[in-house]
């Protein structure tokens, strides 16, 4: 994959990633090359590095070795380039983050207003805008606390999207929701996707995994085991440690 | 039961009292503003990468909290001069109490700079902020609101251990007392009355403590 060549609507590409936490090997000469517009499904067991994979793409974890792309900016450790990218990177975390001591408007008027320096007056224009796109305008003077986990999480999403960023990596996004609260946020989700937004999200949904999903990605022991169309990947899996993870998976599901 | 009450003599001298408790509140808030300081300026040495910042922070914190607080007030007071340093008692109190205060203040707010989850910090650096704006936006307010209870008790026992510096003749409430009760020996009197006064002085200051809270702190709380 050294020589992949980069067509024009690569979005985001990684080369030979490299990852270690001392001794633990967490990426192993990871590669992967996700198109605009392409929604993508991260899936494997706990510590399979799948989350450490997409915490690397906007820089809150550094690489050893090996080489990030986002939309033509390489990640070279300047924090220009860490600037650059996570200006077009979002995220939306496990357990939501959002700022307590803010209300749902400031929460997403924050980074328009100190990253991108738009006016208050543009920024809450903007929060409003995506906040009416996760369908939760009407709380947008509460605090987070005030609210359900899963309108928690729609918040963060409102509040990722407010930077009108070119991909959106998704940590986990249901695995800290009551099972009441996970259909809202993956609703959300699928909208975005039909939007054409470009995606990349960890999760154990498969569900979800099926229904947006362009290629669904098989992690393990920090190294990428399969990969496939999610009509292939659940019907023949290759693998035999992907055929056992799908067992214990929709086992549970 | 002989003894007769006597207030009269406290009433006399009720204009003294009044000064000395603003000279109380005076220690008080200077005091506090320094220990604040040095809380803040401590923690950022105490928390950073930097061993040889650490250490000095650490030896200052168990030094201070380990020796009593009138050994530390004579110290202060005897050694400065011996340094060429010449303050009014007063200026030596202030000095005293902030830096005992400042070591306490340290403990609490490291506990608090702690308990801001890491997920905001990332969550700021995700949406592309600076570490500035993450520490003066995202971390600093919910970080004093986490440590708001246990800084302002430690400023309550500030407050009162100001009597201590009646020991090197500061101005201050408790040595006013002193000499009410030399000049008049009617000293039920004279303590029962400045007991009643040092309560007054911590109400004051715990109400000025809550309408801070409720201006700046007003959030609700998971």
């Amino acid at each position: 994959m050294a020589n992949s060549v980069i067509d024009q609507s690569t979005l985001i590409s990684l080369e030979k990633v490299e990852r270690w936490y001392g001794a633990f090997h967490a990426l192993k000469a990871i590669d992967l090359s996700v198109r605009k517009g392409e929604k993508i499904v991260l899936c494997g067991p706990s510590g399979s590095g799948k989350s450490t994979l997409i915490r690397c793409i906007n820089a809150l974890e550094t690489i050893q070795d090996g080489s990030i792309t986002v939309e033509g900016q390489l990640l070279d450790g300047s924090s220009k380039a860490v600037d650059a990218i996570r200006r077009e990177v979002g995220m939306v975390f496990q357990s939501f983050n959002l700022f307590p001591h803010m209300t749902v408007l400031q929460n997403c008027a924050l980074a328009p207003m100190r990253v991108r320096g738009t006016s208050r007056a543009d920024a809450e224009k903007l929060a409003r805008k995506y906040l009416e796109r996760v369908r939760i305008l009407d709380q947008a003077e509460k605090y987070p606390a005030q609210l359900s986990g899963g309108q928690q999480q729609r918040v963060a999403i409102a509040r990722a999207l407010c930077m009108e960023p070119k991909v959106m990596l998704f940590d986990e996004p249901t695995s800290a929701l009551d099972p009441e609260m996970v259909k809202e946020v993956l609703d959300t989700m699928i909208s975005l996707a039909r939007d054409g937004m470009t995606m990349i999200c960890v999760t154990h949904e498969m569900g979800f995994a099926r229904q947006v999903a362009d290629r669904v990605i098989f992690m393990a022991s920090g190294e990428i085991i399969e990969e496939a169309e999610p009509e292939i990947f659940f019907k023949s899996p290759k693998h035999e440690r992907t055929k056992t993870f799908l067992g214990e998976i929709l086992a549970h599901h | 039961m002989n003894y007769k009450f006597d207030f009269g003599a406290v009433f006399e001298r009720a204009p003294e009292l009044l000064w000395a408790t603003l000279g109380t509140f005076g220690l008080a808030f200077a005091g506090m503003a320094l220990a604040l300081l040095i809380g803040i300026l401590g923690v950022i040495a105490r928390t950073s990468h930097n061993k040889i910042a650490r250490a000095p922070v650490i030896a200052f914190v168990e030094i201070v909290r380990n020796t009593p607080f009138l050994v530390q007030i004579f110290y202060i007071y005897f050694a400065l001069p011996l340094m060429g340093i010449r303050l009014n008692p007063t200026a030596t109190a202030i000095i005293a109490l902030g830096i005992n205060g400042g070591a306490y203040a340290i403990e609490i707010i490291r506990g608090g700079v702690e308990s801001i989850s890491k997920g905001q910090v990332e969550a700021g650096y995700a949406l592309g902020l600076h570490k500035a704006d993450v520490f003066r936006l995202i971390v600093l307010k919910p970080a004093l609101r986490a440590i708001y209870p246990s800084l302002t008790s430690q400023f309550i026992m500030l407050t009162l251990t100001t009597s201590v510096c009646t020991s090197i003749a500061a101005y201050e409430l408790t040595s006013a007392a002193q000499r009410i009760e030399s000049d008049t020996f009617r000293s039920f009197e004279v303590y029962f009355s400045v007991t009643g006064i040092y309560l007054v002085i911590s109400s004051v200051m715990m109400g000025i403590f809550a309408l801070i809270s409720r201006r700046y702190f007003s959030y609700p709380a998971r």
